[in-house]
């Protein structure tokens, strides 16, 4: 056990206007609802519950990630942002062990992590929630909640699926989280997206996740429905839970976020506290701020150039 | 909290009831009994009866075990074909080389295990599409079939198992007769209701059950939980063979004797069957119970078509309909099952 403390350095990065946070992280999450799990949230010096250390990976010629130093707190969230390809979706499989980083160190509660696939990290508490693969379409709710983790009733060749507990649980954990499914016979396809999502979510919480890996959780959710998947995001948090949660957008980011990795093509950019970043900062550098400016001008009717117009 | 939604109240039921996979099936066979009872009236004695149940039940065990493993996403093409192959592995042993009947059989399962170990391994370690897959194992076991029988006794089929030791307790069993209201009825029937009753409670009420609906439904998804997908996979294609195996001592044992070319033809029934019983073709929906009624309406239109005097051509017409009609059934079935409500 190398417990290594804080990983000093402001993570390096390319862009200039706001101070790449250090390794404090003062946004602490308010009274946290019964932090069963260890490391207790927003405390700076204990040890993180995962950590990157300049992972990157490579996919024969392409350089998916390069370099990407993070880290996630119990009972904070960690937003990670980037474009299409930045490498997000690559980040987060590194963190939920389909794949090993090629260079770099993982750390999990400060030890290297040495996962061979995702079943070992979800040993370890590392529950991943991807938007395409959450749930079974045909299946419904309860079978898809308890799937690959069914509760059972009886031994030997007489063993079975304890379904009345089953079904019992889903309700009782859903309720708890304050999710409003009608039927929990109900095939998950008739849910809707951001129903599917909070399932998701409930799910994880209650198999025990310490942290709780979100792949663009929101991105095909309309206004009201990524609300409410946020709100469970929130639930999930304050329940001592780490969160990291990928994100397109900015504005689904920052009002939940404690801190914020931002990625492009490959590489970070910084990872700030939210102490250290305004909304503005983080969507114009988000976006490429300069990019941004270039793109309004070309979209610009035939006015006058020089007048920079924001268009976010 | 048990309370159901008020946005429940009216079409729960209905919903529920059109959404389980065996309906069209047993509204399939109402219509195919009430046809032929209508018009004969030997179809609908109790002799007539256990006349059709017959067919039924052979046709129903192989019906289950594809059922399960479509549900599964995956096909097997050999079943049919293995059905066969038991069945001479069986004979050859116990007429040509001195085994009981019980020692064949048992050498022929192990085989039959085998085959479906191998069907699933190739499929799980390739990803190639089970299709292809089986149907090459069922081009070489039909090729074997022939080959060994033509090489072992110069013709196309064994027989002479009636004289083999331990032919009697063997046949009692699996190919024997039991009497229900002065009507004899074979045993088979038996083993088709058990196994039918065994399937839907591992389908239903097991983990590997819930498993197998998670691997034919998203295999992805079912692996990201921790789903055993590979392994399930590969049971399913052992059972299937099981089932082949059973079927064909049944058949060995009721005719002592088999066919080179036994079972040839079959798989494509057994998964007829499945479908009008509510399997879906893309894996990850379907019911046990549904693939047996599936048989027992081929086995009512098998015999039924024979009362009526008809041509038994026309019994090609009829699957082919009855094929059609569940194909475009199960698909509005998973289009109300899946459609995504706001
Ligand atoms: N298995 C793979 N093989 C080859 N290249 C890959 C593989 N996975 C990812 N890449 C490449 O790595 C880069 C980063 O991809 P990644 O999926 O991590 O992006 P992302 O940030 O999640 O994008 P999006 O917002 O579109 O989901 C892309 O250029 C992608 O083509
Ligand atoms: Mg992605």
């Amino acid at each position: 056990m190398s417990a290594t403390g804080d990983a000093p350095a402001p993570r390096e990065a390319g862009a200039e206007t706001p101070a790449p946070k250090g390794a404090d992280a003062e946004s602490s999450v308010p009274a946290e609802a019964g932090g069963t799990h260890g490391t207790r949230g927003g405390a700076g010096f204990a040890v993180p519950l995962l950590e990157t250390r300049e992972c990157g990976k490579t996919f024969g010629g392409v350089i998916a990630l390069r370099e990407v130093s993070m880290q996630v707190r119990a009972g904070e969230v960690t937003c990670v942002l980037g474009d299409n390809g930045a490498g997000k979706s690559t980040l987060i499989k590194i963190l939920s062990g389909v794949h090993p980083p090629d260079s770099g160190v993982y750390l999990v509660d400060g030890a290297p992590a040495a996962f061979t696939s995702p079943r070992d990290a979800l040993d370890r508490g590392i529950a991943t929630v991807y938007q395409d693969l959450a749930m079974i379409p045909l299946m419904s709710v309860w079978r898809n909640f308890f799937l690959g983790s069914e509760p059972s009733l009886g031994r030997g060749p007489l063993r079975r699926f304890d379904v009345a507990r089953a079904k019992r649980t889903v309700r009782r954990e859903l309720h708890s989280m304050g999710i409003d499914i009608r039927d929990v016979d109900q095939p998950v396809g008739t849910l809707s997206g951001g129903e599917r999502q909070s399932v998701a979510i409930a799910r994880a919480v209650h198999f025990g996740a310490r942290v709780l890996i979100l792949d663009e959780p929101t991105s095909a959710l309309g206004v009201k429905q990524a609300g409410v998947v946020l709100r469970y995001i929130a639930q999930a948090r304050d329940r001592g839970l780490g969160v990291v949660f990928i994100t397109h957008n900015p504005h689904h980011a920052y009002p939940i976020g404690d801190r914020f990795l931002l990625l492009n093509r490959g590489a970070s950019m910084g990872e700030y506290g939210k102490a250290d970043i305004t909304r503005q900062e983080l969507t114009s550098l988000m976006a490429g701020g300069a990019e941004l400016e270039q793109l309004a001008h070309e979209l610009s009717r035939d006015e006058p150039p020089g007048g920079p117009k924001r268009t976010l | 909290m048990t309370v159901a939604d008020e946005r429940l109240a009216g079409t729960g039921l209905a919903r529920r009831l059109l959404i389980r996979p065996e309906l069209g099936a047993v509204v399939g066979a109402i219509v195919v009994f009430a046809f032929f009872a209508g018009q004969s009236e030997t179809f609908r004695s109790i002799d007539g009866v256990a006349n059709w149940l017959d067919p039924a039940s052979t046709l129903g065990i192989m019906a289950v075990a594809i059922a399960l493993l479509m549900i599964g996403g995956e096909f097997d093409l050999s079943a049919g074909v293995l059905t066969g192959s038991t069945g001479l592995i069986m004979v050859i042993l116990s007429t040509r080389y001195g085994l009981s009947v019980w020692t064949a059989m048992l050498v022929a399962l192990v085989v039959a295990l085998l085959v479906g170990f191998l069907n699933g391994m190739i499929v799980v370690r390739t990803k190639l599409p089970s299709f292809i897959v089986t149907l090459g194992t069922f081009l070489m076991l039909q090729g074997v079939n022939l080959g060994v029988t033509k090489a072992l006794t110069g013709t196309v089929q064994v027989s002479g198992l009636r004289r083999a030791e331990g032919y009697d307790q063997a046949r009692a069993l699996l190919a024997g007769t039991f009497s229900l209201g002065g009507t004899d009825f074979r045993v088979a029937i038996l083993w088709w209701l058990g196994i039918t009753a065994l399937a839907t409670w591992v389908l239903m009420r097991t983990r590997p059950g819930n498993w197998i609906f998670a691997v034919g439904g998203d295999e992805r998804a079912a692996r990201a939980v921790g789903v055993p997908a590979d392994r399930t996979k590969i049971a399913l294609f052992m059972t299937t063979a099981v089932a082949a195996w059973l079927v064909g001592s049944i058949l060995a044992l009721r005719f002592t004797s088999v066919q080179a070319n036994a079972g040839l033809g079959q798989e494509f029934v057994y998964i007829i069957a499945a479908v009008i019983g509510g399997c879906l073709l893309t894996g990850g929906y379907g019911s046990a119970v549904g693939a047996s009624i599936g048989a027992l309406i081929f086995g009512m239109a098998d015999k039924g078509i024979v009362f009526l005097g008809w041509d038994a051509d026309w019994f090609k017409f009829f699957l082919g309909a009855m094929l059609l009609l569940a194909t475009l059934a199960n698909r509005l079935v998973r289009r109300y099952a899946e459609e995504v409500r706001h």
